[in-house]
């Protein structure tokens, strides 16, 4: 509990931050950090299989884009009054899309995890891959919500108290679902279970060994790290206000796990620290030159030769030695 | 009649042209420290991955206290009352020794599906594990095991099948690379287990083995060629051939 104090500020800062923005004159940022907030909630869930559970999930984008696509989805049939399979009525109400995209992507990611996860290592890379990568084709091919080209959402969902269309609002709305998940994951990982699914990463063989059918808790973990990108992936539609494939494309995938592997496998607060360096490095990089992940190139690989903890590890070492 | 713990009937496991396992036969008495010796490759190690279930066999049953258990999976077994240590030993080594105890007691306790009370500070979990060290004799209960000496984890893998509560303990070499000192310490935790539970042995150590086991059942080429008590053993001309006449000086 020594970590209170810092995190308390961090958290302070984090609430401020759209003032600060403001009186620096820097508005935009606050988009960014949106974006961050977003990200960080979809790099925490991976973070929770991979960096907990050894599982390295090569699609996880694909709850991500599903989670996107659910809230598009049933905008559009809103927008229209005509129910989805003539049953389902649209909403544009987020306290119903938050939770129906959570439990899509969970229904999702446990179709996928009850197959992928027979396998493991190299396979269970890429069968994760392939899956996503289904997924990705097929709302490609689905042309009643845009194929290709994507869904606009003209306006973003409605939440009673709170006015989504100002930027500041919604900022803070993200940011609090992302410390209610990692609260969440936090218990999870502390927890019986948390202790089983660490178990697991280290030598699943002891864990066999001593009566735990890991399989369940495989999938289990899987399930809730699908729901968590859901999630990430219906507050980013209703940012952006737009939906398309490329949420789920196997690039996102790649950058969710560079944002773990970056921030720090396996830590509470890396993956949120990967998000913002990779989005602030896209910002500022990407201010440069169009070609600015010629320049990620050889950050990540410094950052897995010599900092294996990630940006995390770095700040620990630094800790230890002031 | 006394029903067996353990009952082994028709076991065979071919790995390619190799016969690991021929149609072995075996018994374990409730109560009953049961060795199983034989030169390398004799298939013991082997043997002991069908009982657990790491490994499938071709032909034959595993009968645990009156169950076919030859199709269940590993955990299934654990839960019915086997388990088993490594003789490579299998442990998490990021963690301490008493989290790797405490987290076999919770296995023990039932499922884990427990999402939010922490579990590192659980006294339910935690005492019996520092109990379980204790009765091994490990005291650096607080030390990661990567930072634990070869002995030491001998001892905690021990603890760690011992705290899934087993009736019958399948142990794989528990004094392979132990000091004399160790070794003796091993064989004392052992005798002071005898009567508690059945226990499956294998070990090298011959003194070892003549001072512990009830019985003694000798594996060569996958074949159990003669299963006795101490004495048998010895006397027995089969074994002798096949197997004791290695140990002895030239």
């Amino acid at each position: 509990m020594r970590n209170v104090l810092p995190l308390a500020l961090l958290l302070a800062a984090a609430i401020a931050l759209p003032w600060a923005a403001e009186a620096m004159g820097q508005p935009a940022t606050i988009g960014l950090a949106t974006r961050i907030m977003c990200l960080g909630i979809a790099a925490a869930s991976l973070n929770l299989i991979l960096g907990h559970g050894g599982m390295v999930s090569f699609g996880h984008a694909a709850y991500y884009g599903l989670g996107a696509y659910t809230v598009g989805i049933l905008w559009e049939h809103f927008r229209l009054g005509e129910p989805l399979f003539g049953l389902i009525p649209g909403t544009n109400q987020l306290l119903i899309t938050l939770p129906v995209s959570m439990l899509v992507a969970g229904v999702a990611s446990a179709l996928i995890g009850a197959l992928s996860l027979r396998t493991t290592g190299v396979q269970f890379i890429m069968i994760t891959l392939a899956f996503a990568q289904m997924v990705f084709f097929l709302f490609v091919g689905l042309k009643a919500y845009g194929g290709d080209d994507g869904l606009l959402i003209r306006r973003r969902n409605i939440v009673p108290g709170l006015d989504l269309r100002d930027q500041d609002q919604l900022y803070w709305l993200c940011l609090g679902f992302l410390v209610a998940w990692l609260f969440l994951q936090w218990r999870i990982v502390e927890s019986r279970f948390g202790r089983v699914l660490e178990g697991i990463r280290q030598n699943e063989r002891r864990m066999a060994a001593i009566g735990i059918a890991t399989y369940r808790y495989k999938l289990a973990a899987f399930v809730i790290a699908g729901m968590g990108c859901g999630l990430a992936g219906a507050l980013t539609a209703n940012y952006l206000r737009f939906v398309s494939p490329d949420l789920m494309a196997w690039q996102k995938s790649g950058e969710i796990m560079v944002m773990v592997i970056l921030g720090g496998v396996g830590t509470l607060l890396g993956p949120v620290v990967g998000a913002a360096a990779l989005v602030g490095m896209e910002y500022v990089l990407g201010g440069i030159t169009e070609n600015w992940q010629f320049f990620l190139g050889p950050i990540l690989l410094a950052v897995v030769l010599w900092a294996p903890g990630g940006i995390m590890g770095l700040l620990g070492r630094g800790a230890r030695r002031g | 009649m006394v029903e067996h713990v353990l009952s082994v009937r028709g076991l065979q496991k071919r790995f390619g042209g190799l016969t690991a396992t021929d149609d072995v036969a075996l018994d374990v008495l409730p109560g009953e420290l049961h060795a199983l010796i034989g030169p390398n490759g004799a298939g013991k190690t082997t043997l002991i991955g069908q009982l657990i279930g790491e490994i499938t066999p071709d032909a034959g049953h595993v009968v645990f206290c009156g169950e076919d258990i030859t199709r269940l999976s590993v955990a299934a077994r654990v839960k019915r009352g086997l388990a088993r240590s490594f003789q490579i030993v299998q442990l998490l080594d990021d963690d301490t020794a008493l989290a790797n105890v405490a987290l076999a007691v919770q296995a023990r306790a039932g499922h884990s599906f427990r999402f939010w009370r922490a579990a590192g500070s659980d006294p339910a979990l935690l005492q019996p594990a520092r109990a379980l060290l204790e009765q091994v004799g490990l005291t650096r209960a607080e030390t990661r095991v990567s930072d634990l000496s070869h002995g030491e984890r001998k001892v905690l893998e021990l603890a760690v099948a011992l705290a899934a509560r087993p009736k019958l303990l399948l142990l794989d070499e528990p004094m392979a690379g132990l000091g004399a000192a160790e070794s003796l310490r091993m064989t004392e935790t052992l005798r002071a287990l005898k009567g508690s539970l059945s226990i499956l042995l294998i070990e090298h150590d011959m003194e070892a083995v003549f001072a512990l086991a009830d019985r003694i059942t000798v594996l060569v080429y996958g074949r159990a060629i003669a299963t006795g008590t101490a004495e048998e053993i010895r006397a027995n001309p089969a074994v002798q051939e096949a197997y004791l006449a290695e140990d002895r000086p030239e």
